[in-house]
């Protein structure tokens, strides 16, 4: 491509991008701020260092963007070919997502060890080896660094097909892209060194906060302003769905993360909330992030990957409807279920639980919608093993929605709160539901995105089906033991009204359950590392994954990727 | 106006206010004009596009 050139000279539809430097007016100020935190006293256990790291951190990566967009301004000004999806960005995204997806994974198998056997990578003198910091670092890695880089990918991907539309905004996919991912590294080394809120599934400090917020309504404009172009006047169910993930999380975000910091420049700060109304907010929070994020994002997936591959319509739109506002109006309310026997009010409880009840009714029909879906395309699950952990995991998905109203009811929860049940139901439906969901919109995704006929291996994705299946079985069964072992174990009384056992008899009987849930984690890793290199030989174009470019490929010379190895047009060398 | 009549509006307008929503959305899917938009929009992700289309502009 010369770019000496006339814009509108061999294509109408190419356009200047005028996009890059606007961003500066975000870039300079959060330089600015770093600067005085990097160099400032910060605040913390070891003067302030952690601080100084994050800040140091943050410096580097919003220098290094403002010197590429100068540079690339100068020399290269950027274009947008109205004619082509803008697709590079969610290539990235699917090398984001599979990357977090074995780190989070990784770190959750660690301290899945570190429970059964305590000294497994535990160092005294490296405090960051301590469960208590490498658990946010798993939860955070696998829901929002894997899930959260599988949705932007996949919302971008979905938004411009079904609206048969570029996606919006020139080059602020890439800030939403490479934003997000500051965002998780900030978030991750700051857990390691101790930086950490304090609240669950939301530990990031105040301005890794605030930089998160500025990187999600960038999201929320490229979504939007992508739909406000679109060229398909009904807007698809799926973008529903995203865009209620993506409103709803913004929200979430905000209200719970409200905030005072020591200082300007500390990464320490303190919550506006105190009591029984932190706990509300928090696990209004909490739940809203399952039900918006892990649920409303992961549906909108559904909703377009099960049809697309299966080649069968929805089985029924109007309940794709109805699953959609049933959903928004149900889920908002479940969160007190977190709190029973609390000092949260009794009738707040008694809603919370109501409300989770009633949720099964959606969930149940959203299930249905994707299983019937595949009427008539039912021999499909036989021969494609992509298909089947889509399907798989949709019966995840009703699974662990059953699984869930029934732990919210009272009398349940007195046995099952604060055991391994909860982790185990949250994993039903994290590995089942969101894992496989993922796993098979990044098998669809991949051949798709680099054109090529098929994936490098379908044997390698039975492996991995299979492997990840067994995992979760070792998983969930695991810790239903655990879980209920440890409820009935706690309330155990002896006839004068004691308790029977002291807790650290509770515990000891839990160590083959805890083996058993670190061999079934090992193993759900190990499918993911056998995707991470079905996807890489697919894209090198090896195996079945031939080009479908051969014949136009000297047409279209934009395509290939130079990042990675060019595709194996030609025979053996 | 009192905390507590502050919290009865607000208790009786919101649970009015979302039902009414929430009804009208179901009526709105199952209202049979809608029928044929519905079976073309459960086909959308069948539809393969290469491209985006370009007429305007």
């Amino acid at each position: 491509m010369s770019t000496q050139t006339p814009l509108n000279l061999a294509n109408p539809h190419l356009k200047r991008d005028d996009t890059l430097i606007p961003m500066l007016f975000i870039l300079i100020p959060g330089v600015i701020w770093a600067t005085f935190a990097a160099t400032g006293s910060g605040f913390g256990s070891f003067n302030g260092i952690a601080m100084k790291a994050q800040a140091a951190t943050m410096l580097f990566a919003l220098i290094g963007a403002i010197i590429y967009i100068v540079g690339k301004m100068g020399t290269e000004p950027p274009t947008v070919d109205h004619s082509q999806y803008a697709d590079k960005v969610i290539k990235f995204g699917v090398i984001a997502t599979t990357f977090w997806g074995i780190a989070g994974m990784l770190v959750g198998v660690i301290i899945a060890a570190q429970l059964a056997w305590p000294e497994i990578f535990y160092f005294e003198s490296a405090a960051w080896t301590n469960f208590g910091r490498l658990r946010p670092l798993h939860t955070s890695a696998v829901i929002f660094a894997f899930g959260g880089n599988a949705l932007i990918a996949t919302s971008f991907y979905v938004v411009q097909r079904t609206c048969r539309t570029r996606l919006a905004g020139g080059s602020w996919p890439w800030f939403v892209f490479w934003g997000y991912q500051l965002f998780i590294v900030l978030a991750a080394t700051g857990y390691l060194m101790g930086v950490t809120g304090g609240k669950e599934y939301a530990e990031p400090e105040w301005y890794v906060d605030i930089w998160l917020t500025v990187v999600w309504v960038a999201y929320l404009l490229v979504f939007l302003c992508t739909l406000a172009k679109r060229k398909e006047p009904h807007i698809y169910v799926a973008n529903w769905f995203y865009l209620a993930f993506i409103v709803t999380v913004a929200i979430l975000h905000l209200v719970n993360n409200l905030a005072l910091p020591v200082s300007a420049t500390s990464a320490k700060s303190y919550g506006v909330y105190a009591g029984v109304q932190d706990a509300m907010t928090q696990w209004w929070y909490g739940h809203n992030a399952v039900g918006f994020f892990l649920t409303a994002g992961f549906l909108a997936i559904m909703y377009y990957f099960i049809p697309k591959r299966a080649n069968r319509p929805i089985w029924s739109y109007k309940l794709s409807i109805v699953h959609f506002w049933a959903v928004i109006f149900i889920y908002i309310w479940a969160g007190p279920h977190h709190l029973h026997y609390t000092a949260l009010p009794q009738w707040t409880q008694t809603l919370g639980m109501v409300f989770s009840i009633m949720l099964w009714m959606p969930s149940w029909g959203g299930m249905i919608n994707g299983l019937m879906t595949l009427q008539g395309a039912w021999d499909k699950l036989r021969s494609d093993p992509v298909l089947r952990m889509l399907v798989v995991s949709v019966a995840f998905y009703g699974m662990a929605t059953f699984e869930g109203p029934l732990l919210s009811i009272r009398y349940v929860n007195a046995l099952s709160h604060y055991t391994d049940w909860g982790i185990g139901h949250v994993h039903s439906g994290a590995l089942g539901w969101n894992g496989f969901v993922t796993f098979g919109a990044l098998y669809c995704l991949v051949p798709w995105l680099w054109k090529k006929k098929d994936l490098y291996s379908t044997r390698l994705v039975e492996w991995h089906f299979w492997l990840a299946t067994i995992g979760i079985v070792f998983y969930i069964t695991a810790m239903w033991g655990a879980g209920i072992s440890q409820g009935l174990n706690w309330r155990s009384y002896t006839e004068l009204g004691f308790l029977e056992y002291s807790f650290i008899e509770t515990v000891s009987p839990l160590h083959v359950f805890y083996a058993i849930r670190t061999l079934g984690g090992l193993l759900f890793l190990l499918g993911t590392l056998i995707m991470a290199w079905n996807i890489r030989m697919t894209i090198m174009g090896r195996g079945n994954a031939e080009s479908t470019l051969a014949d136009d490929a000297a047409k279209k010379p934009v395509l290939p990727e130079t990042d990675t190895i060019p595709p194996t047009l030609a025979p053996a060398e | 106006m009192t905390y507590d009549l502050l919290a009865h509006f607000i208790k009786i307008g919101g649970t009015v206010a979302f039902t009414s929503v929430f009804v009208l959305a179901i009526i709105y899917a199952l209202w049979p004009q809608n029928r044929e938009r519905f079976e073309r929009a459960a086909h959308l992700p069948l539809e393969t596009h290469d491209a985006p289309e370009t007429d305007h502009d």
